[in-house]
């Protein structure tokens, strides 16, 4: 009787997760959906209103986009690209060695410099963006390119953070012995042999610094003034203009899908990693 | 022993090596954070703006920009952002306890979880201005989504979400809701998985019905991360920028009711009032200051002894 009453409730209980679940899974996929059909269509058969079925101006919607003066795509996604990949290296290669250095090494600054890192690792970086600004401005070798966006990406407190866990999970001590024993120096050390065992946490953060990098779009705009310089969110964002409504909608779908697609297919390909990656940020002991 | 002994020959030997790897990160740290840091501080005080082609200032005028803020528009601003947050943490919270239960119960077996965690968290990765357009586009008063409901009876008239107040906050915390539920689903997931397994099973003998477990076991196991959860989700609130700018072409519509702190900030800094941006920078730097700090005290400082 009781385990009769007590599979019933267990099939409910599965009836409604599965429920939720797809209820949830639908939401997250469904405004793709819609963005993916309607980049296929002319602006004609969106304005028309909602459907299923992908229509054919797929081709005529990315010429469009790609010939739009307004909208320089190909710069934009350029940009986009060498900001995110030069973040991404940076980022993940002098957190692992400021990791190494307060991992490996004992010195006299090693706790405070520690603490410290821990104290700013959820500090917004926008609380000094005036001063930022002002900064990059001045610095002349800064001024209209690109580097204000790439080069503060050598400090990365959570990549860091992230680095740090790892090496007390995976890198034994006696491995850097070992080295410093057959004569290795102590760069050689952290690139030749500390760099490879860390190459599954270097990987799972490249990604994330890369994604974020390329997302992001408050200091971008606000650094950025040429337009051969602008990158992707930018673009989206002028499409916000006063006079929306006169776009081609067929294009503004087909744009916001180029911005988002290249991101879910690497997603796609790497979720394994990506989503076991996440799980390990949160983990505190 | 043998522990102090490597250690004291790492000092005696390699340590100042420490100081050579960790001065690239300093460095930078100091430059492109720590000097803005002070000059925005420095700002703050100042009345220093641009007036058409003119600069008027700067001009020390010590907590000026303060009262002025504190007066007129900061805690509206302020408001907005702790209201547009907490009407999206709340069921993202609620569903991802849920869900980090569900895909945990043994009992439960739900099949496809690596397809369902692939799929909430997808949106986490989506850029977060191509979301809002997409938004826009979708939700606009001739957008697909009020065709559709036009056209299958639900309403006679479009639904202008966009231009009510309840619609327009409304769609924001649905985006953050849907940007992060996987993200904190996953982090609850591996937070419930870290509890000793025969601490349910001692449960389960003991006859509690899933609920018990729950609300006995689970949640105050997870407490610490749920602490951490709840103050970076509080954080990122504060940061919150790219949708609503976005949704509302950075006009906060309806009536600034979706005018966040950054958009407050970010007008500041594209008309160049120095002197406002930098205070309403200050006053975002001691909330921030207040988080990290408990940040601070849930990540276990004492882990880097191991």
């Amino acid at each position: 009787m009781n385990s009769k009453n007590g599979l019933k409730a267990g099939g409910l209980r599965k009836l409604i997760a599965y429920i939720v679940l797809i209820i949830l899974a639908f939401l997250c996929l469904f405004f793709f959906y819609i963005l993916i059909i309607n980049s296929t269509r002319n602006h004609a058969q969106i304005q028309q209103g909602f459907s299923a079925v992908p229509g054919k101006a797929f081709m005529k919607n990315f010429n469009n986009v790609l010939n739009d003066a307004n909208v320089p795509i190909v710069s934009g996604i350029k940009n986009s690209f060498v900001i995110s990949a030069c973040s991404a290296a940076l980022a993940v290669y002098f957190s692992a060695l400021t990791a190494y250095g307060l991992y490996a090494y004992d010195f006299k600054l090693k706790k405070p410099a520690f603490v410290f890192i821990l104290l700013i690792l959820v500090m917004p970086t926008q609380v000094s963006a005036l001063g930022f600004l002002r900064l990059v401005k001045s610095i002349p070798f800064m001024k209209d390119n690109l580097l204000p966006l790439i080069v503060p990406s050598i400090a990365a407190p959570a990549v860091f953070y992230f680095m740090y866990s790892y090496m007390q999970s995976s890198l034994p001590m006696e491995l850097v012995e070992a080295a410093r024993i057959d004569g290795c120096s102590e760069f050689k050390t952290f690139n030749r042999v500390v760099m490879p065992i860390l190459k599954p946490a270097l990987a799972v953060q490249a990604i994330f610094v890369f994604v974020s990098s390329w997302n992001n779009y408050f200091m971008p705009a606000l650094v950025i003034d040429r337009k051969e310089l602008k990158t992707l969110p930018i673009l989206i964002a002028s499409l916000r203009g006063a006079d929306f409504l006169k776009f081609d909608m067929g294009k503004v779908y087909m744009l916001i899908m180029l911005a988002i697609v290249p991101i879910i297919i690497v997603y796609i390909l790497l979720s394994k990693y990506i989503v076991a990656g996440v799980a390990l940020g949160g983990v505190k002991e | 022993m043998k522990e102090n002994k490597t250690k004291k020959y790492r000092r005696d030997k390699h340590g100042k090596w420490g100081y050579v790897f960790i001065l690239p990160f300093f460095l930078t740290f100091a430059i492109f954070q720590f000097i803005p840091l002070a000059s925005t501080i420095y700002y703050s005080f100042f009345e220093y703006y641009r007036d058409g082609l003119d600069v008027i200032g700067p001009k020390f005028v010590g907590l000026r920009n303060y009262v002025e803020l504190f007066g007129a528009d900061l805690p509206k601003y302020l408001g907005n952002t702790f209201i547009l947050w907490i009407i999206g943490f709340i069921p993202q919270i609620v569903v991802s306890l849920v869900l980090a239960a569900w895909f945990t119960d043994e009992r439960l077996k739900i099949k496809g979880k690596q397809f369902f965690k692939v799929v909430i968290y997808m949106p986490n990765l989506i850029m977060a201005s191509a979301f809002s357009m997409l938004f826009f586009a979708l939700f606009s008063d001739i957008g697909p989504i009020n065709s559709f409901l036009v056209s299958s009876g639900f309403v006679k008239e479009p639904v202008r979400f966009l231009s009510s107040v309840i619609g327009a906050r409304g769609l924001i915390a649905l985006m953050n809701f849907l940007m992060w539920f996987g993200n904190t689903t996953i982090l609850l997931m591996a937070a419930v998985m870290g509890i000793s397994p025969s601490l349910f099973e001692a449960a389960q003998l003991d006859g509690c019905n899933h609920r018990q477990i729950f609300f006995k076991i689970t949640l105050p196991s997870i407490r610490p991360i749920l602490v951490y959860v709840f103050i970076t989700s509080m954080i990122g609130g504060l940061q919150m920028f790219d949708v609503p700018q976005i949704l509302t072409g950075g006009a906060g519509s309806p009536n600034r009711t979706t005018t966040t702190m950054i958009m407050f900030l970010n007008n500041h800094l594209y008309s160049k009032n120095n002197g406002m941006a930098g205070a309403v920078s200050v006053v975002l730097f001691v909330i921030c200051a207040v988080l990290c700090l408990a940040v601070y005290k849930t990540s276990d400082p004492a882990g880097e002894n191991k």
